[in-house]
């Protein structure tokens, strides 16, 4: 089992990964760790700043819609987020979440509130977020096999690196 | 047992497993695409994952685009990175001015029909236009597929396109486009692959559907097909849905700031300011495109004061056309500014870019807020044909009432 404990951050619809972070910033470097002073800047310029260790990021829909540029998910954890909810991803986004151990979760986030106190507890049959500032319960669909072993190895990268090849699970 | 679609028999005869919507598969694509934007991470992920051999490197297809010409120390490092990776593993790498990665490998015959295609571009989709089922992927799945010669995916749904009647005068594939942007958008599964379809494809020219199949990154379809009859979708296969459209519906559209799916009609966008101008991009850079654009701008009397117009031809071998039949020169003789072949100033990444606070008007795929680099900056998308006429007044006009 996978477990998260944390503080909502919550966003709107339609995240881009221009949004998340900008093209123009990717310029200079593409080390997440400079990247993350500016995280979201096009949404909230003081976002980053505020951000703490374990913070959730709660999105609506399209979340990391527009590039399929990976930073995009680096610079999220490299802010210490570990985990995004949102109503709906952009396909590019949650495969490169899934890549990287960035765990993208969809779920309906209408009722969760900024600075709600979330935990989320992920196993083979369902994930299961409790909003405890609404004292509420909140389920989302499990993750297919194989994104499962992803997010378990921890990414892409300690998968093959153990392995030396892809295999698909049955 | 239904049938099969289109991306199913490919997947399937890519992995080797009865590949069906929702299964994901591995498999091993014919063409691995890396742009300077994604390989220089995708170098970092393949270290991680222990380095060594490429498994496939005639595979692998490498190209200097989004930084055409590095602007900087940094952007210049990326492309050191590559040339050193690219010699190591005997890898094709394409100079600065050859061009963007999927136009280059579509025209050096790269791509066939019922081939997977991966690429560290979201437009990597365009490779569809010659029946392969192409799609966008991470640096990180870049890496892996270096480090294995394959490539998980998660084996999409389909959605028909059902193409029918024909455009109006004046109306061009773009508009087209936009007008799916905003009716696919959001509406279909992130996992769905787009197949055009139905009589109206035998009218749509068959050199503009690769305009379609360049904006199914903004349609939201994870690829998008003018299948070709060997790979074609079963007819009994199950299809997700089937969105009809009527071709002579459509008028000619601009997209406002500051999303490709904001589009309205051009009655609805007339007046609105345009101070800078962009001409080029995967999604309107055909030769065709700039001749257009030409014809328009000459028609209207040129360049309105205060406007900045700047054209980038996608690819070499766009360049030399343009060069060889007087376009580029009759641009330039206009006052456009010619920029460096490759992506140019549409993703903020190489200049000429518009200045803060700049109404850009764009032949481009993405009207994104920063974009082009700053905030500020409000983008608004259209036919290459709006785009002249807009760069003619200063303002958004009916193109086709610019003779």
């Amino acid at each position: 089992m996978l477990t998260f404990a944390g503080r909502a951050r919550k966003l709107g619809d339609s995240i881009n990964t221009d949004y998340i972070i900008s093209s123009s910033r990717k310029r200079e470097t593409i080390d997440p760790d400079v990247l993350k002073q500016w995280l979201l800047e096009s949404v909230d310029p003081d976002f980053a700043a505020s951000v703490q260790p374990d913070d959730v990021l709660v999105a609506g829909e399209r979340f990391g819609s527009g590039s399929a540029m990976e930073v995009a998910v680096t610079v999220v954890l490299a802010a210490g987020i570990r985990v995004v909810l949102a109503k709906s991803f952009s396909r590019t986004y949650y495969r490169n979440a899934l890549n990287n151990g960035l765990v993208p979760i969809e779920i309906d986030s209408t009722s969760i509130a900024e600075h709600a106190r979330l935990r989320i507890e992920i196993d083979a049959l369902g994930i299961r977020v409790d909003d405890d500032t609404a004292q509420l319960r909140i389920d989302a669909a499990p993750f297919s096999p194989f994104a499962l072993k992803l997010l378990q190895a921890g990414g892409i990268v300690p998968l093959v690196a153990r392995a030396g090849d892809l295999e698909s699970v049955s | 047992m239904t049938g099969l679609t289109f991306s199913e028999k490919v997947l399937g005869a890519k992995s080797g497993m009865d590949a069906r919507a929702g299964d994901i598969v591995v498999g091993e694509p014919d063409l691995i695409l890396g742009t300077d934007g994604s390989t220089p991470m995708a170098i970092d992920y393949y270290e991680a994952m222990g380095g060594g051999a490429v498994v496939a490197p005639e595979r692998v297809l490498l190209a200097r685009d989004h930084y055409a010409p590095p602007t900087s120390p940094a952007t210049q490092a990326f492309h050191s990175r590559m040339e050193e990776f690219a010699a190591a593993h005997s890898i094709e790498l394409l100079a600065v001015g050859d061009g963007i990665s999927f136009l280059v490998a579509l025209e050096t015959g790269r791509v066939a029909s019922g081939h997977l295609v991966i690429g560290g571009d979201s437009h990597t989709v365009t490779c569809g236009v010659a029946g392969a089922f192409a799609t966008g992927v991470g640096s990180s799945d870049l890496a892996a597929a270096f480090k294995t010669g394959k490539v998980w995916l998660r084996v999409p749904d389909t959605t028909r396109v059902d193409l029918s009647g024909v455009m109006a005068t004046g109306v061009t594939t773009k508009d087209v486009a936009l007008e799916l942007v905003a009716r696919l958008a959001g509406v279909v599964s992130p996992f769905t692959a787009l197949e055009f379809v139905g009589q109206g494809v035998r009218e749509l020219p068959p050199e503009d559907r690769i305009v379609l199949c360049n904006m199914v990154a903004e349609m939201g379809g994870m690829a998008g097909v003018f299948p070709t009859s060997e790979w074609a979708s079963d007819d009994h296969a199950a299809f997700a849905s089937t969105v009809s459209v009527e071709l002579g519906e459509i008028d000619p559209l601009v997209a406002l700031p500051h999303d490709p799916g904001n589009r309205v009609p051009i009655g609805d966008a007339l007046g609105r300011e345009v101070d800078w101008v962009f001409l080029g991009t995967c999604a309107g850079g055909r030769a065709d495109d700039f001749r257009e654009a030409l014809r328009v701008l000459r028609a209207a009397g040129g360049i309105a004061n205060g406007v900045t117009v700047a054209a980038a031809p996608p690819t070499a071998a766009v360049r030399a056309v343009l060069v060889e039949d007087g376009t580029l020169a009759g641009l330039e003789a206009a006052g456009v500014l010619i920029a460096e072949t490759g992506c140019g100033p549409c993703c903020g990444t190489s200049g000429p870019l518009p200045p803060p606070g700049a109404r850009v008007i764009s032949t481009a795929n993405r009207n994104f807020r920063a974009r082009m680099g700053e905030p500020s900056i409000e983008i608004m998308l259209g036919s290459p044909a709006t785009c002249a006429a807009a760069a003619a007044a200063g303002y958004v006009v009916d193109p086709r009432e610019v003779a």
